[in-house]
């Protein structure tokens, strides 16, 4: 009887483990998946323009449509750091499929070199899949002198896919946005790391 | 079961001091006392506040919260006003989290399931009493985190965090640098941490400990809520854990998960937090679907209309309430087809849901109705629940909610069915159990006036937010516009008649333990079938020496 009563209890002291095992894996995987998101969901907005998300490509369109379509430049720099950003045009109107190029211009107003990263997005955020950025100054980190003034150009077109989209068909006028924030310089690190680079500079 | 309550007086191994009893205790009703305790305890504060709130509305113009920040903080002059403005949205944020994961979780889950579910499937205790202590004691620590929060510094020139318990970044990281945010994350941390250790031990008790010939297909009806209760928090709570530890990397240690300046997105933390945020709301409602069944069927003499569809609702409930969480965010700039997807993902809902109500009513139709006070609050849940489905069923439109958004109309709406669905449920369940818990009869009387009371009152408060919500009136604001007085106004009365009732509960409580009513083994009747009810009143310290057996 006592050894029976043992017995059960064992088994079922294994078979409560067994379960605590299970849910705990579940627990650890669920934070692992929250973890997971982050990159699915970069991964997610590039491959379809979700949220604004432009599209990289390394090649023009090759149909030009007879249809026009308005594109606004915005341009935004955090509180904290001494740029003026503008764009060179406001806005222009291109044709649907036809390569444009234009042209940001950021200048340090402050008296010391500062790093700036630029974020971007377009509104519409449905037309985000359809506009193509064949080169830009995105999530490039940029030094500026005190007073130095840099041109950005991006290239771009919009893709003649946009008129068969039901979502952004009727979009006739694409804004696109640049925010500038300050980054810290990485260069001390890289300064210790590479001496020589150093003195070269200097 | 004579055996078990004979060997009540002599061999029940009660630790014996106050320590070794209850802060040591590893006996599931001890413990899911100390949750019903720190539960009520946590309502009256989270009650305070949503009062305070109210008595600021009641007129426009700012009334009494630059007093509160100037009495508790010490400002002067308009830092007073700023602070008292602040102050609103800290209390907003606190009453929130408190009533969701310091009031009815604790109440629901820790507390009547701590104390019925074992009882009820015939197991002598929970699978691992020492982590059911655990779970408990995490809990006071957290709300004392919390609460700490509020006294130090969250935004520039304000104390305490004032970002709403979905603590959305940037204001969550940026914009409220102080301490106070990483206070109420630690908080929220913690309370997860009790929440998933609880939910894995109900789990295993549930699976493994069911006496014999109680299959899964027998098991009552709130067992089935708690084990659907736990695998949704199994499943949401480290998502959640995982967002607000991205939130604290962000805010202190230069991630940039959801900082748009290093290629962060803050509208990934809303995806995070409403994964773990819908299933929440189920988590918090499905034990009260248990409750209420159990109480709709012993009052109306029959057993429950339906029984496996009931719990298979359950299971539906949880598992689409998964996929459904970007309902939550309509405005964030959804495509299209995401919205058709969630609109009609969200509505399906409604189905099991009126499996649910469908069969609670067939169960009160033809049957021999009696309404004792744990009846009139189980049919006040289901009246005031579905008028919460309704405005949600509005809700879930994507055109409509573009307008309701972050008005009133949606705090109208989530309170009816969790102020008043779960906590009518919360209400019927302890009028139900308490006698059964503490041995004693409550006073009819009194617990009537308690029902009516808290019914006129919250009624009151939330009915005409509908109204204000539909005018225009935005969330989270201290004042508005004078054309909202009225309703404003109504809605305050009805907070102070609610908070009265508050008091009646508690007078109840105090009288019922003041006169020591006898209740019996069984006061409900034939209509109380369930397992808890074969044994004495209050049940030996350890019940089922001798395993029931189940026909």
């Amino acid at each position: 009887m006592n050894r029976h009563q043992s017995d059960s209890s064992k088994t079922r002291i294994s078979a409560n483990m067994r379960i605590v095992v299970v849910c705990s894996a579940f627990v650890v995987s669920m934070v692992g998946v929250s973890y997971a998101a982050v990159p699915l969901y970069q991964l997610f907005c590039q491959v379809t323009g979700y949220g604004g998300t432009t599209q990289r490509v390394e090649q023009m369109s090759d149909t030009i449509l007879d249809r026009s379509i308005k594109v606004r430049f915005d341009a935004n720099v955090a509180s904290d750091l001494p740029w003026d950003f503008k764009p060179v045009e406001r806005e222009v109107e291109l044709k649907i499929g036809e390569t444009v190029q234009i042209g940001y211009k950021a200048r340090n107003t402050s008296s010391e070199s500062t790093f700036g990263q630029a974020t971007f997005n377009v509104t519409p955020v449905s037309a985000g899949a359809f506009f193509n950025k064949i080169q830009c100054f995105c999530f490039t980190e940029t030094e500026l002198k005190p007073g130095e003034t840099m041109d950005m150009p991006v290239v771009f077109f919009v893709d003649p896919a946009i008129i068969d989209d039901p979502d952004a068909k009727h979009v006739t006028t694409i804004t696109l946005s640049y925010t500038f924030f300050p980054h810290a310089s990485e260069k001390p690190v890289a300064a210790v790391a590479e001496p020589v680079q150093d003195s070269n500079t200097l | 079961m004579a055996g078990s309550t004979v060997a009540h007086d002599d061999h029940d191994h009660k630790p014996q001091g106050f320590v070794r009893r209850w802060m040591y205790s590893t006996n599931h009703k001890d413990i899911g006392t100390l949750y019903l305790i720190f539960a009520i305890i946590a309502g009256i504060i989270g009650g305070l506040m949503s009062i305070a709130m109210r008595m600021e509305l009641q007129e426009p113009g700012i009334q009494i919260f630059h007093g509160l920040a100037s009495m508790v903080y010490g400002f002067d002059g308009d830092a007073a006003i700023d602070g008292g403005k602040h102050l609103y949205n800290v209390f907003t944020t606190a009453h929130g989290l408190i009533m969701i994961f310091f009031m009815v979780m604790p109440a629901l889950i820790g507390g009547f399931a701590n104390w019925m579910v074992p009882i009820m499937i015939g197991a002598p205790d929970m699978a691992f009493p020492r982590m059911n202590n655990i779970s408990f004691w995490l809990l006071p620590p957290a709300l004392l985190l919390l609460l700490v929060s509020m006294f130090v510094e969250g935004p520039a020139g304000g104390y305490g965090s004032g970002g709403g318990w979905t603590l959305y970044p940037p204001l969550s990281t940026s914009g409220q640098p102080g301490p106070a945010m990483d206070f109420v994350i630690l908080s929220v941390h913690i309370a997860g941490a009790s929440s998933i250790l609880g939910a894995i031990n109900f789990i295993t008790t549930i699976f493994n400990m069911r006496a014999p010939g109680m299959t899964l297909h027998k098991m009552p009806l709130f067992a089935w809520s708690v084990l659907v209760t736990a695998f949704l928090l199994l499943l949401s709570l480290p998502v959640l854990a995982g967002g607000i530890t991205m939130l604290l990397t962000d805010r202190n240690f230069g991630t940039a998960f959801f900082a748009p300046e290093g290629g962060g997105d803050p509208i990934l933390y809303q995806h995070l937090f409403w994964f773990f945020g819908h299933p929440e709301v189920y988590i918090l409602i499905l034990p009260a679907f248990g409750i209420v069944s159990h109480i709709i069927s012993t009052f109306s003499r029959k057993p429950i209309f339906g029984y496996l569809g009931m719990a298979y609702a359950m299971v539906a409930i949880g598992a689409v309430g998964f996929i459904v969480w970007a309902h939550h965010m309509y405005t964030v700039g959804l495509s299209l087809n995401t919205q058709r997807y969630f609109v009609f993902a969200t509505m399906v809902i409604a189905v099991p849901t009126g499996i649910k109500i469908f069969s609670w009513i067939a169960t009160m139709w033809g049957g021999s109705i009696t309404f004792r006070t744990p009846m009139l609050w189980a049919i006040g849940f289901i009246f005031l629940f579905t008028l919460g489905g309704m405005t949600g069923v509005q809700l879930a439109n994507a055109g409509l909610d573009r307008a309701m958004h972050d008005t009133y109309y949606v705090v109208a709406h989530f309170h009816y069915v969790l102020s008043l669905g779960a906590v009518f449920a919360i209400f019927a369940g302890w009028y139900y159990w308490f006698p059964k818990m503490t041995g004693f009869m409550y006073n009819p009387m009194v617990a009537r006036i308690h029902f009516w009371a808290t019914f006129i009152g919250v009624n009151l408060v939330f009915f005409p937010q509908h109204f204000l919500g539909l005018a225009g009136m935005p969330r989270r604001y201290i004042d508005y516009p004078d054309a909202f007085t009225g309703w404003n106004a109504v809605s305050s009365y009805g907070s102070y008649l609610s908070g009265i009732g508050v008091l009646i509960f508690l007078y109840g409580v105090w009288e019922a333990f003041a006169k020591k009513r006898i209740a019996g083994d069984n006061p409900w009747g034939e209509g109380a079938t369930t397992l808890e009810w074969q044994l004495s009143s209050p049940p030996p310290y350890h019940q089922w020496t001798k395993l029931p057996r189940i026909k």
